[in-house]
């Protein structure tokens, strides 16, 4: 049931079932994710159907509001170091109100950062799903070292009530080169542990968006962390060779379809 | 020149007249978050108070954003209609509340007004009037606009049919769109969000919606709702574009930051209009608009969220659209808490736009992470059907899978016309009883498995 929900495939129940017992919708159902087909109970939805959508809205819901568990991150990383930070938001309600206070960070994490010769500073950030960073970041973190073996990669930054921009302070702050960003994206009702990476050269406090690159839907049933880790490699080594990130590298790529993001009003 | 009023003992100061508009708003995060909104609910209260002493035509003398900067600004002062507002020119804003909620504003009556009425005097007096006086006022006026079908007739509700697809597959996108056309949605258009914003997609995506709607005689109308100059392009290469979809807002920055001028608007709606694919109308833009677009563009001027966005309205009527609607719910919680100020937001936008003599729809929707849900977009949609709202959008079981979030299900599109007793667009309505998936008898979409319709091979079932 749980990998039903999480798919928003439809459950067998109640689902565009005729007379016959059939799901007469069962062939075209392979085409889409999309709840196509669902049932009538004289106008509206039928119960399994309700219940279903609530379950995917709650399980949303949650990947928004449950805290990033850093201890379980820490345990993840062994015997690692690594760094939490928090943004100015103290808690989830204004984190949600105040994107600007989710770009800077807490006087105190900023004192508490070090500074040092890196290449490169990998953040993972809670962002709209914690969900996404719990899962992806560490292994992604551990791929990309895997692939950089001659960069020099600061410890792992682990921040709280964070947005993209975060990551600008965070790298200005340390003296890093660049930095990458995995971040939780704004989950749906189909996927709610996506994770996004936003990489961006020469970062510093208040830089556009549009000097990043981003690879989007990296989760267990889209882009694996393993092919994200051969994009995101590829982009950070031409990055420090164009000596930029954003439309200049987006231009560049191999395939267009790894970079880039659907925004419908902003 | 200082607005004040006296309120409990204490006097309330608002230094111009944004500040003013500002205050007078129902509280909500974009305002919050841009600084602007009232300080307390007494001084929100005594903001009230002296915009509903202000005179109508404070509007006219007082430029919110400034002429010189801004094509939003000059295209309100430069086609305002004089005569047309000689009707309200003795009127302050608490009178022209009044007078728009008297019998004496009858449909005839507003909708001549409408030209001589600003955004901004829209705006104000939204800002006195309670969600029933929003509903009330909105329901009077009828704005008729026509294409392919009639859209806007009293007791009518037409719905937008967004069969939206992560990957633009074509039969993912067709099986979506063969079940809202079997729940009797799309007479407003069936328009789709590319999910890969380029001409060459947006010429696919169009040309197997215009078969579809060829091979079985739909009266509706088609649409990918792609960027205004890969419309362009589109048309110059011989797509099948019946609407120009363009995001607009309320000042000339907010547009550029969509990649958009009045100038290219109008070389749209001019290259469109030359199509002469309309079979009984005419009208040919499609155009979506939100609370909170030009406050993440940085591009406010310092005005709160809704009055700018009433400026967008004035954008949308200068090219005559079929249809115009507000995502409400959708730009998130920074600009719209919860179900309470998205819900409210719906009701304004409605308000303002039919106000302004546009055809207003509504995307009733909501994002994750907001303190919304289903119930909140049920209150929404019978308010706004109440209101006479020009479409709703519908989604698969409400949840569209491309931009992640949530709309109103097919089906509560159908609930909705069967509570308020409205019906689709006549030629809409008829084309469904003609195809037998309506029965008019019982008054009743038919539940019919794909394989029972001539619809089938729409999708490739049989």
């Amino acid at each position: 049931m749980s990998a039903d929900v999480t798919r928003g495939v439809p459950a067998a129940a109640g689902q565009g079932v005729s007379t016959s017992g059939q799901d007469d919708w069962k062939p075209l159902r392979q085409y889409t994710r999309a709840r196509i087909g669902l049932a009538r109970s004289g106008n509206t939805l039928k119960t399994p159907d309700v219940l279903e959508f609530q379950a995917a809205h709650a399980q949303a819901r949650d990947a928004v509001h449950t805290p990033l568990d850093v201890a379980c991150i820490e345990q993840a990383l062994a015997d690692e170091p690594f760094l939490h930070v928090n943004s100015r938001a103290p808690d989830r309600s204004t984190y949600l109100r105040r994107p600007d206070l989710g770009r800077r960070l807490s006087e105190e994490s900023l004192a508490a950062l070090p500074k040092g010769a890196w290449d490169v500073v990998f953040v993972a950030a809670d962002g709209l799903s914690s969900t996404a960073t719990q899962q992806g970041a560490v292994p992604l973190f551990e791929a990309m070292r895997a692939r950089l073996a001659d960069w020099q990669i600061a410890p792992l930054v682990v921040a709280t009530q964070a947005r993209v921009a975060l990551g600008d302070e965070i790298a200005q702050t340390m003296g890093a080169g660049m930095v990458v960003v995995m971040i939780g994206e704004r989950p749906g009702l189909s996927v709610a542990d996506s994770m996004g990476v936003y990489l961006t050269y020469a970062p510093y406090v208040g830089c556009p968006d549009s000097s990043r690159n981003c690879l989007s839907n990296i989760h267990p049933h889209g882009l694996s962390v393993q092919v994200a880790a051969d994009k995101l490699a590829w982009l950070m080594r031409e990055a420090r060779h164009l000596k930029l990130t954003g439309v200049g590298l987006k231009d560049a790529a191999p395939e267009g379809g790894a970079i880039g993001s659907v925004d419908r009003l902003s | 020149m200082a607005y004040r009023h006296t309120l409990g003992g204490e006097t309330y100061s608002f230094e111009t007249l944004k500040d003013l508009l500002a205050a007078a708003s129902p509280v909500r995060s974009g305002d919050q978050l841009a600084g602007l909104c009232a300080t307390s609910d007494a001084q929100r209260v005594a903001a009230r108070y002296a915009l509903a002493d202000l005179p109508l035509r404070t509007f006219l003398e007082t430029a919110l954003v400034p002429y010189e900067e801004d094509d939003v600004t000059r295209l309100i002062v430069d086609t305002h209609d004089k005569p047309a507002f000689a009707r309200l020119a003795h009127m302050t804003v608490g009178q022209f509340r009044d007078w728009l909620l008297s019998h004496e504003a009858d449909a005839a009556t507003l909708s001549a007004v409408a030209p001589g009425i600003t955004p901004e005097m829209a705006a104000a007096v939204s800002k006195i009037m309670r969600n029933q006086d929003l509903m009330s006022v909105a329901r009077k006026i009828r704005v008729v606009t026509k294409f392919r079908n009639t859209i806007g007739l009293e007791g009518c509700l037409t719905s937008r049919l967004q069969p939206n697809h992560p990957t633009d597959d074509l039969k993912g996108i067709a099986a979506s769109t063969l079940d809202g056309l079997l729940c009797g949605i799309g007479d407003a258009v069936i328009g789709i969000n590319p999910a890969t914003d380029s001409v060459a997609n947006g010429l696919a995506l169009l040309d197997m919606l215009d078969h579809a709607r060829q091979q079985y005689d739909i009266p509706t109308q088609t649409c990918v709702l792609t960027h205004v100059t890969n419309t362009i392009e589109i048309m110059n290469r011989g797509g099948a574009v019946d609407l120009v979809f363009q995001s607009i807002a309320g000042t000339q920055k907010a547009n550029e930051g969509f990649g958009v001028t009045l100038a290219i608007l109008q070389e749209a709606y001019d290259a469109a209009l030359s199509l002469k694919r309309g079979t009984v109308g005419q009208n040919v833009m499609y155009f979506e608009t939100g609370q909170g677009a030009a406050l993440s563009a940085d591009a406010h001027h310092g005005v709160d969220q809704q009055t700018v966005e009433a400026r967008a309205y004035a954008v949308a009527r200068a090219y005559k659209p079929l249809l115009v609607n507000t995502v409400v719910g959708f730009i998130g919680p920074e600009y719209l808490y919860d179900g309470k100020q998205i819900i409210r937001a719906g009701l304004e936008d409605h308000f303002c736009a039919k106000l302004l003599g546009v055809p207003m729809g509504c995307d009733a929707c909501y994002t994750n992470h907001a303190e919304a849900d289903q119930d909140d977009m049920d209150t929404l949609m019978v308010l706004l059907g109440a209101a006479g709202i020009t479409f709703l959008i519908g989604v698969p079981g409400a949840d569209d899978v491309m931009l992640n979030y949530q709309s109103l299900a097919f089906h509560d599109i159908l609930t909705l016309r069967s509570l308020l007793g409205l019906k689709p667009a006549p030629e809409f309505a008829a084309w469904l009883e003609r195809m037998g998936l309506y029965d008019g008898a019982s008054e009743r979409m038919r539940a019919l498995a794909p394989g029972q319709t001539r619809l089938a091979s729409l999708a490739g079932a049989a």
